[in-house]
């Protein structure tokens, strides 16, 4: 039988904003356990949660960002269930009322094609804090550093037909969370996690066949990698005249498999019911007005503009568009005076991207800034250096020995195009190799290249290759 | 103490002259009303944890301000909070076992305002666990007893601070009110109690009982001493979103222009139903005709589902107080049973040792009317009958400026007497409920004496118009001296 998969996300990411969503706590990762925990974020009795605006205003970015309809009243609703590190017992969410609701993402199919993937709605809610089982020992300990930490939970409808579809789904609204500046998108720290609702079903039946929740899956190749085994899984059990009980699953990626983390018995009856401590959330148009002047440019709108304006290709626009940094870092390169926009392109994707991840850096931490690589395109393009001479003198760059022209400078580089000089090394090497002018004159003409070499063996690399070959060329056919 | 007059009988407003003055210390003060609560409070019960230590170091310190621009308008005066308000340093119980010794880090809103206005707190007052009742029953720290009659209850969950007010151990003490905790207490002990509109007085560091309700208020003897409290309490606090931005008038100027000539009194025909006592009854209306004979005009109005303020307010209040004592898991703070084999264990057996009775039985009430199922039915139904009670006030509000009627249905009555009937207990809350589920302000007078025991009169006015109910209750004070009376036990300690 030929199976259909169906899939739905629920993305959680964690907003960029300085202080936590109901406490003026930081929210800055990785500090010891409990110091960024204010009396608010552990529950003290008599404590009361005040809404942090920005984190509204970065939701509304969001929705904006993708066509959502933006909630002029959205409600805040306590989730009840007992967890050690969910201090009042209860999670501050939005429940009925999402802040926004009905928008849709495009996303880039294998085949080229684009499809598009709704977005049923997204809420602000907060973090729990986290449990740490190895650091005490014989117990357990808490950490509520990132207790009210604010989460955007972005639920897309069950759109998605393949673990491929899935992934690119959550690259593209991991890209589009870092465009907008509205969360860092740090998986290793967990700023960014997914859960996926899975179900297959016979191809052609429209009914949705039974889902399993996976939980936990922060990175785009364990994504796909859970679902796929879920897939088979579900499959496999049904072939096999079973039945998919509806269930949480955790993927367990050293093991690469999920299991089952708890059933439906054990599931949480979470007793939702509007939060009395706040009010209802009104965005007013001031609220949207700032929200769309804080909008950057979005990821297809500055792909269309690369193509037209920079003459790239949908594929280079595609990969200097897919983060915001990187794109900025291009045009910022491309715009320079005295550089060629395609140089640029194949640069930063070249040899500026082989540097950064063969040193594992991102590019906001990339050892040569932007107007120092425009300097040496530069000085490409001017004829001061060659291309091959410019990897060298990039390493140089990268390795912080100074900028292109110091560098160029330090090391004499500077590329030979004075017409005597290059005449006398052009007569030297032909003066050395008669036999190969010869062969040359009956017809070798492929001997150039030869040549070409000779020249600059003598020169170090130095030598304007272009003029090299115009002389080389006068000279042996002249004489001819 | 030479000099010390018979200063438990002076008002707050009287005491916070004498200190101004220099008629006598604060110190001598505190000394003073610590001796009386020596005395007294151990048949009374009405305070939790006493700290003269503190207190007199603060009187010193008010002391020290006395004439500067530092001192404040209470400077020196001591009163008492209810054990629900936290206190930096200062042991927070809210009448639980699961806070018998939880020292807050911090002070609420209210405190800090009273400790800015120069007051000087002598202690924490006993009340009903996690202000769960309407006797003063359900206290780990024991019942408080009414100092009228000490067989009696002095009503609840404020009962702590209306037994303190009404035996003149303080002339003010703070309380909350979610369904009528200040002013049925205020009613069963003859003090005057006032709960301010929702949003008016902040919630921060008040332990939460059901949030969209509880409001903090005062208890003391007079209208001008509410005043006077209320106008340091009152205003905008950024820590409570619920807290609203509404000008503060002068509540104590307001009084000197007090008349009631002209006000339109609503007199609802629900107030005065089958559960009211003929002889509390008749004290209210003849409380009426006082303010009817200065000018006041009564006038008819209808509560057509003030009937259902119960059932609508045990939904409602159940339902926040699951929520909101949730927190009590024993993992950060509070009671933490010994040796439990798991977390679940540590979940179950802390919260059973930790919680009393009426609070279990909410807390399972309102766990049940938010469950699927039940939710639409039970939380949402109340929710659309709140709103309908709300409607009604605010119709009446059309017709009226005020309206009136007793306080609570009986006078204080036989501690035991309806602890075995939870439903009996929660229907001596049928008149002050209403006030709370509409966010309206209220306060209860005292309104004469049914064989030896208090009676109030109850006013409830619109939203923010406490300077209005100040100034009717002040005009009533001027003309009776029901608050002035004082129960005999009050003597006792000379």
């Amino acid at each position: 039988m030929a199976w259909e998969t169906v899939i739905g996300l629920e993305i959680h990411a964690q907003l960029a904003t300085r202080s936590k969503i109901f406490s003026g706590s930081s929210t800055a990762y990785g500090a010891a356990p409990n110091t960024q925990a204010s009396l608010i974020d552990l529950g003290y009795p008599g404590v009361l949660p005040v809404l942090n605006r920005e984190a509204v205003r970065m939701a509304v970015m969001f929705g904006l960002a993708t066509g959502c309809t933006i909630a002029q009243v959205s409600v805040f609703a306590r989730k009840n269930y007992f967890y050690p590190d969910l201090p009042k017992g209860y999670q501050i969410s939005q429940y009925e009322l999402p802040i926004v609701h009905g928008g849709s993402v495009q996303i880039d199919l294998p085949d080229g094609s684009r499809k598009t993937v709704r977005i049923t709605r997204a809420h602000l809610e907060e973090d729990a804090g986290k449990s740490l089982h190895d650091a005490v020992d014989g117990m357990s300990g808490i950490d509520l550093n990132r207790a009210g930490t604010p989460l955007l939970e972005i639920v897309s409808e069950p759109d998605l037909r393949s673990p491929e579809e899935a992934a690119a789904y959550m690259r593209r609204i991991h890209q589009l969370v870092r465009y907008l500046g509205i969360s860092d998108g740090n998986m290793q720290e967990g700023s960014f996690r997914c859960d996926a609702n899975v179900s297959v079903r016979p191809r052609g039946e429209t009914k949705l066949g039974t889902r399993a929740e996976l939980k936990n899956l922060n990175s785009f190749r364990f994504i796909e990698r859970a679902i796929r085994h879920e897939v088979d899984r579900q499959i496999e059990l049904i072939e096999d005249g079973g039945r998919v009980v509806q269930e949480t699953r955790l993927y367990d990626a050293d093991a690469d498999a999920t299991r089952p983390m708890r059933s439906k018995e054990e599931a949480n009856d979470y007793r939702y019911f509007p939060d009395p401590d706040l009010l209802p959330v009104h965005v007013d148009a001031a609220l949207i007005d700032d929200a769309r002047a804080a909008l950057p440019e979005l990821p297809d709108a500055r792909r269309a503009r690369f193509m037209e304006s920079w003459g790239l290709s949908d594929y280079d626009a595609g990969v200097l568009t897919s983060a915001r940094e990187l794109a900025d870092y291009f045009e910022r390169v491309a715009g320079a005076d005295g550089v060629a926009p395609k140089a640029a392109a194949n640069w930063v994707m070249g040899e500026l991207t082989a540097a950064l991840n063969r040193d594992g850096l991102a590019i906001a931490a990339s050892r040569v800034d932007a107007a120092a690589l425009a300097g040496l395109l530069r000085r490409i393009e001017d004829g001061t250096i060659s291309g091959k001479i410019a990897k060298d003198v990039f390493e140089g760059m990268w390795a912080g020995e100074g900028d292109a022209d110091a560098i160029i400078e330090a090391r004499g580089l500077r590329q030979i195009s004075d017409t005597g000089a290059l005449e006398a090394e052009i007569d030297a090497v032909l003066e050395a190799n008669p036999s190969q002018v010869a062969d040359y004159r009956s017809g070798k003409t492929k001997l150039i290249g030869f040549f070409v070499g000779q020249v600059m063996k003598r020169t170090g690399g130095k030598a304007n290759p272009g003029e090299v070959n115009r002389i080389l060329k006068s000279r042996l056919d002249r004489q001819g | 103490m030479s000099g010390a007059g018979a200063w438990h009988e002076c008002t707050l407003a009287e005491l916070a002259r004498g200190v101004r003055d220099g008629a006598y210390t604060s110190v001598a003060l505190t000394e003073y009303l610590l001796a009386r609560v020596d005395a007294l409070d151990p048949v009374l019960n009405s305070f939790v944890t006493v700290d003269a230590e503190r207190a007199l170091a603060a009187a010193r310190a008010a002391d020290a301000r006395r004439g500067t621009a530092a001192a404040g308008p209470l400077n020196g005066v001591p009163i008492a909070h209810k054990d629900i308000f936290c206190t930096d340093g200062l042991r927070t119980t809210c009448g639980s076992r699961m806070l018998a010794d939880f020292v807050p880090p911090y002070d609420a809103a209210a405190v800090e305002r009273l400790a800015a206005a120069g007051c000087v707190t002598l202690g924490k007052t006993n009340m009903d666990e996690f202000a769960m009742g309407s006797s003063n029953e359900t206290s780990w720290f024991g019942p408080v007893k009414n100092p009228w009659d000490t067989s009696r209850v002095p009503g609840g969950s404020s009962g702590g601070s209306a037994a303190a007010v009404a035996a003149r151990l303080v002339p003010a003490a703070t309380g909350t009110d979610t369904g009528g905790s200040i002013r049925q207490p205020a009613a069963l002990t003859g003090t005057t109690g006032l709960k301010p509109t929702y949003g008016r007085v902040s919630r921060w560091g008040m332990i939460a009982f059901a949030s969209s309700l509880d409001q903090a208020g005062t208890l003391t003897r007079t209208a001008e001493d509410a005043a006077l409290m209320l106008a340091a309490m009152a205003g905008l606090d950024p820590r409570d979103s619920t807290s609203v931005d509404a000008p503060v008038p002068d509540y104590v100027a307001a009084l000197a222009y007090a008349d009631v000539r002209g006000l339109r009194l609503g007199v609802p025909g629900a107030f005065f139903d089958q559960h009211l006592d003929a002889g509390i009854g008749r004290l209210a209306r003849e409380a009426i005709a006082v303010l009817e004979s200065g000018g006041a005009k009564i006038v008819e109005v209808e509560l057509p589902n003030l009937h259902l303020a119960i059932p609508v307010y045990y939904v409602v209040a159940p339902a926040e107080a699951s929520s909101n004592l949730s927190r009590f898991d024993g993992v950060r703070f509070g009671h933490r049973a010994a040796g439990a084999k798991d977390l679940l264990d540590l979940y179950e057996r802390s919260r059973s040792e930790g919680f009393g009775d009426e609070v279990k039985r909410r807390i399972m009430t309102g766990t049940y009317v938010l469950s699927a199922g039940y939710f639409d039915a039970y939380y949402l139904k109340a929710q659309q009958v709140r709103a309908l009670i709300a409607r009604d006030f605010e119709r009446a509000f059309e017709q009226a400026d005020l309206i009136v009627g007793p306080t609570a249905p009986t006078p204080a009555f036989a501690l035991g007497a309806k602890t075995d009937d939870p439903v009996t207990m929660y229907l001596n809350d049928i008149y002050t409920v209403g006030a709370p589920l509409a966010g309206l302000p209220a306060i209860s007078v005292p309104c004469g004496l049914h064989e030896d025991l208090p009676a109030g009169l109850q006013l409830i006015g619109p939203h923010f118009s406490e300077d209005r109910l100040l100034a009717a209750a002040h005009w009533f004070q001027q003309r009776t001296d029901w608050h002035r009376q004082a129960p005999a036990l009050a003597a006792e300690a000379g």
